[in-house]
C-alpha cells in the first residue's frame, strides 16, 4: 500500500511550498492571490491621487497607452479618473467584505454544525431548523430587503450576508460530523475519558476542515458577487466608495462605448474567483494526508507507473 | 487467589428495535482478576461484543442496559456520575478494538493521537505527552518510534497499527484491559506476536485482561479462565485447560469438535447443526434446545440455572442431572 519512499517523505514535516510548486496552476492562482491582497492592503496609497480626483481632459480615455501615466494605462472614467487606480482602491472595498464575511459565518456555521452533529438530538434538530428557516429565503432578497430597511453600510452589508451563509457551513459540518461521530476512532477517544469537545476539536474538526476551505473559498466567490450584485442594485456599498460591482454598474450606460468601464472590474472578479478555486482544490489535497502524495510524487514518476510498456 | 480487576454481576442489555425489545445481554457475570486473562468465548451474535460494549459505555443508542453492576475498586460504572466515569476512563479500563485502520483517526499524526491519553488525565503540554507516546511506541516494539511519531495511521502495517492501538489502550496503566477481537484482522504469524505483547503487557503493568474472540486457539494459548457465551448468556465457565479437557456444556463440546485437529482430506468436517435461535424468538427452557444432541424434556420447559462446581461452572439440565461424565459419554 505504501512504499519506503512515501512514508520517508510524509514523516517529515510536509513541505508545503514544494508542493504548491509542483502544481503550476494552483502557484499561478496563489501568486494572483496575494497580489490582489497587496493590492487591498495598500491600493489607496499606490494608487495615488488620479484614483479620487479626475482630470476631466482625459476622460473615457481609451485603455492600453501610457501616454499619461501608468495610472491611465487601463483608462479613465467618465470624470477622467484613472480606472487601474480605481480598481486599486475598490479592491479594498470588495475585500473588507467578502473576507470577513467568510471569516464570520465559516467559523460559526462550522463551530455549531459539527456540535450539532456530534452530538445528535434535540440540539442537532434545533441546529438544522434554524439554519432551514434561514435557507428557506432566497439570501439575496432577503439582504435586499434588509438592506432596504436600514441604511445600506458596509457593516450592515457584511452582518447580512454573513446570516445568509451560515447555514451553507452549518449544513456541511453537521453532515461530516454526523457521521464521524460513529466511526471508531471517536469511540476510541470515548474510552479513555475524552470530554466531547476534546472530541470535536482533536478528531472531528480536522476531518471537517478540507472540506470547508473548499466551500469556503467556492462561497467566497458567492459573497463577492453577491457584494457586486447589491451595488449593482444601489443598496450596497454606496459612493464615494467603490467596489468592483459598484464599477461594473456604474459602467453600464457606457458599455457600447466605453466596455472597459464595465469589463475590466468584472474580468477583476472573474480572476479573483477562479485563482480562489484553483487554490482551493490544491489545499483540499495538501490538507489531507492520504492525497498528499499526489503533491509530492514527481509527475514523471507517476505517468511511468500508469504506463510502464511506453517507457520500455 | 490474585486481586479482583473487575467484577460483573448480572449484566442485562436489552435492544429496543423497532420490532420489539429483545435481551441482547441476559443476566452475564463473571470476574476478572488482575494479572490474568479471562477469556469470552461465543460465536458470532452471542452477546460478547454487546458486553464489552456495554462496560466500556460504548453501547448503541437502541441498547440499554437494565439490570447489573460492573464493580471496579468498589466503584460501579453503571451508577457513577458521567464526570466520574471519564475520569475512570483511561487509568481504570480500556479497550482494544478488532480493527485498527478504523479505530485510529487518519488524519492524525500516531505521535499526537498516542499523546492524547497523557494531555486529558495528567494534563501534560504537547512537548511532555509527545515525549511519553514515543516511549510508548517504543515499549510496544515499534522501531524507530521517533521518527515513526510523525507518520500516519495509513502508513503502517496491520501488525504495528495494532501495536499502536494497544499502546493506546495501556498508556494510563488500566486495571481492565478489554481486547475485543483484536487478533482477528491479522494473519496467524503477526497473530502471534500481538498475543505475546500483551501477554507482556498484562504481565507489566499486572492488568486484568479480558479477550474476547471467537478463536479457539486463542483462547487455548494466552486464556487462564474462559467464559463460553451463547444467545446472551454464560453457558460454561472454568479453568481454560479443564474446560478444554472436559467440557460440560453440549455447546462447548460442538465448539471443540469444529476445530479440525487430524483431519484428513476429504473426511466430513464436524459443525454444530443449525444456527442460534432469532433473539425475537426465543424459545422457553435452554437456549441451545433446537441444537443440542443431548435434548431432554425439562429443556423444553425450564432454563438452566449456572450451577457452581468447584472452579467451574455449567448452566445444563443434562450436566446437573448426570455430572460432567454423564455429557462426555453421551455424545
Amino acid at each position: 500500500m505504501t512504499s519506503p519512499a512515501d512514508t520517508e517523505e510524509a514523516a517529515t514535516k510536509p513541505n508545503y511550498l514544494k508542493m504548491l510548486l509542483a502544481d503550476p496552476l494552483a502557484f499561478i492562482a496563489a501568486i494572483v492571490l496575494l497580489v490582489v491582497a497587496f493590492i487591498a492592503v495598500f491600493g489607496r496609497q499606490l494608487a495615488g491621487p488620479t484614483a479620487t480626483q479626475g482630470d476631466l481632459a482625459l476622460s473615457r480615455l481609451a485603455p492600453f497607452s501610457t501616454d499619461h501615466g501608468w495610472q491611465y494605462f487601463l483608462g479613465g472614467d467618465l470624470l477622467g479618473r484613472s480606472l487601474l487606480g480605481r480598481l486599486m482602491v475598490a479592491t479594498q472595498t470588495t475585500m473588507s467584505v467578502s473576507v470577513p464575511v467568510v471569516l464570520i459565518s465559516l467559523v460559526i456555521g462550522a463551530s455549531v454544525g459539527m456540535w450539532a452533529g456530534y452530538h445528535r438530538g434535540w440540539r442537532e434538530t434545533l441546529a438544522m431548523r434554524i439554519a432551514d428557516v434561514v435557507l428557506s429565503f432566497p439570501s439575496l432578497l432577503m439582504a435586499v430587503v434588509v438592506l432596504y430597511i436600514f441604511s445600506p453600510s458596509i457593516a450592515s452589508i457584511i452582518a447580512i450576508l454573513a446570516v445568509t451563509r451560515i447555514p451553507v457551513y452549518l449544513r456541511t459540518a453537521r453532515a461530516e460530523s454526523a457521521e464521524l461521530q460513529s466511526r471508531v476512532f471517536v469511540d476510541a477517544a470515548r474510552t479513555f475519558g475524552t470530554p466531547s469537545g476534546a472530541i470535536i476539536r482533536r478528531h472531528i474538526f480536522p476531518i471537517v476542515l478540507p472540506t470547508l476551505l473548499t466551500v469556503a473559498t467556492l462561497d467566497f466567490c458567492y459573497v463577492m458577487l453577491a457584494e457586486s450584485s447589491l451595488s449593482f442594485l444601489g443598496i450596497g456599498v454606496q459612493p464615494p466608495d467603490v467596489s468592483w460591482g459598484l464599477m461594473v454598474a456604474q459602467g453600464r450606460d457606457q458599455l457600447r462605448t466605453q466596455w472597459w468601464l464595465s469589463v475590466l472590474p468584472g474580468l477583476a472578479i472573474v480572476i479573483t474567483t477562479v485563482s480562489a478555486n484553483l487554490l482551493a482544490s490544491w489545499v483540499r489535497l495538501a490538507t489531507d494526508p492520504g492525497q498528499r502524495w499526489r503533491l509530492t510524487t514527481p509527475r514523471r514518476r507517476r505517468r511511468r507507473r500508469a504506463v510502464p510498456v511506453l517507457e520500455a | 487467589m490474585t486481586d479482583i480487576g473487575m467484577k460483573v454481576d448480572g449484566l442485562t442489555v436489552d435492544l429496543h428495535t423497532p420490532r420489539g425489545t429483545v435481551r441482547a445481554v441476559d443476566g452475564v457475570s463473571f470476574t476478572a482478576h488482575r494479572g490474568r486473562t479471562l477469556a469470552l468465548l461465543g460465536e458470532s451474535g452471542c452477546g460478547k461484543s454487546m458486553t464489552a460494549q456495554a462496560v466500556v459505555g460504548l453501547l448503541e443508542p437502541i441498547a440499554e442496559v437494565t439490570g447489573g453492576s460492573i464493580d471496579i475498586d468498589g466503584e460501579d460504572l453503571l451508577t457513577v456520575s458521567r464526570k466520574r466515569r471519564r475520569q475512570l476512563a483511561g487509568p481504570a479500563l480500556s479497550i482494544v478494538f478488532q480493527d485498527a485502520l478504523t479505530a485510529l483517526n487518519p488524519v492524525v499524526k500516531v505521535g499526537v493521537q498516542l499523546a492524547e491519553p497523557y494531555r486529558i488525565h495528567r494534563k501534560m503540554s504537547a512537548k511532555a505527552a509527545r515525549a511519553e507516546a514515543i516511549e510508548l511506541m517504543r515499549h510496544v516494539g515499534i522501531p524507530e518510534p521517533e521518527s515513526r511519531a510523525d507518520s500516519y495511521p495509513h502508513q503502517f502495517s496491520g501488525g504495528m497499527r495494532q501495536r499502536l492501538l494497544i499502546a493506546m489502550a495501556v498508556a494510563l496503566s488500566p486495571k481492565v484491559l478489554i481486547a475485543d477481537e483484536p487478533t482477528t484482522a491479522l494473519d496467524v504469524t503477526v497473530q502471534a506476536q500481538i498475543l505475546a505483547l500483551l501477554a507482556r503487557l498484562r504481565k507489566e503493568h499486572d492488568m486484568a485482561v479480558i479477550l474476547i474472540t471467537h478463536d479457539l486457539s486463542v483462547v487455548a494459548e494466552e486464556a487462564d479462565t474462559v467464559a463460553v457465551m451463547y444467545s446472551g448468556r454464560i453457558v460454561e465457565t472454568g479453568p481454560v485447560d479443564q474446560v478444554f479437557e472436559d467440557p460440560r456444556h453440549p455447546y462447548t463440546r460442538g465448539l471443540l469438535e469444529s476445530v479440525p485437529v487430524d483431519a484428513e482430506r476429504g473426511a466430513d468436517l464436524s459443525s454444530i447443526p443449525g444456527s442460534p435461535p432469532d433473539l425475537f424468538s426465543i424459545p422457553p427452557g435452554c437456549p441451545y434446545q433446537a441444537r443440542c444432541p443431548l435434548v431432554m424434556d425439562v429443556c423444553r420447559t425450564s432454563r438452566p440455572a449456572l450451577v457452581k462446581t468447584g472452579d467451574r461452572a455449567v448452566a445444563c439440565h443434562a450436566a446437573s442431572a448426570s455430572g460432567s461424565e454423564g455429557v462426555s459419554h453421551a455424545a
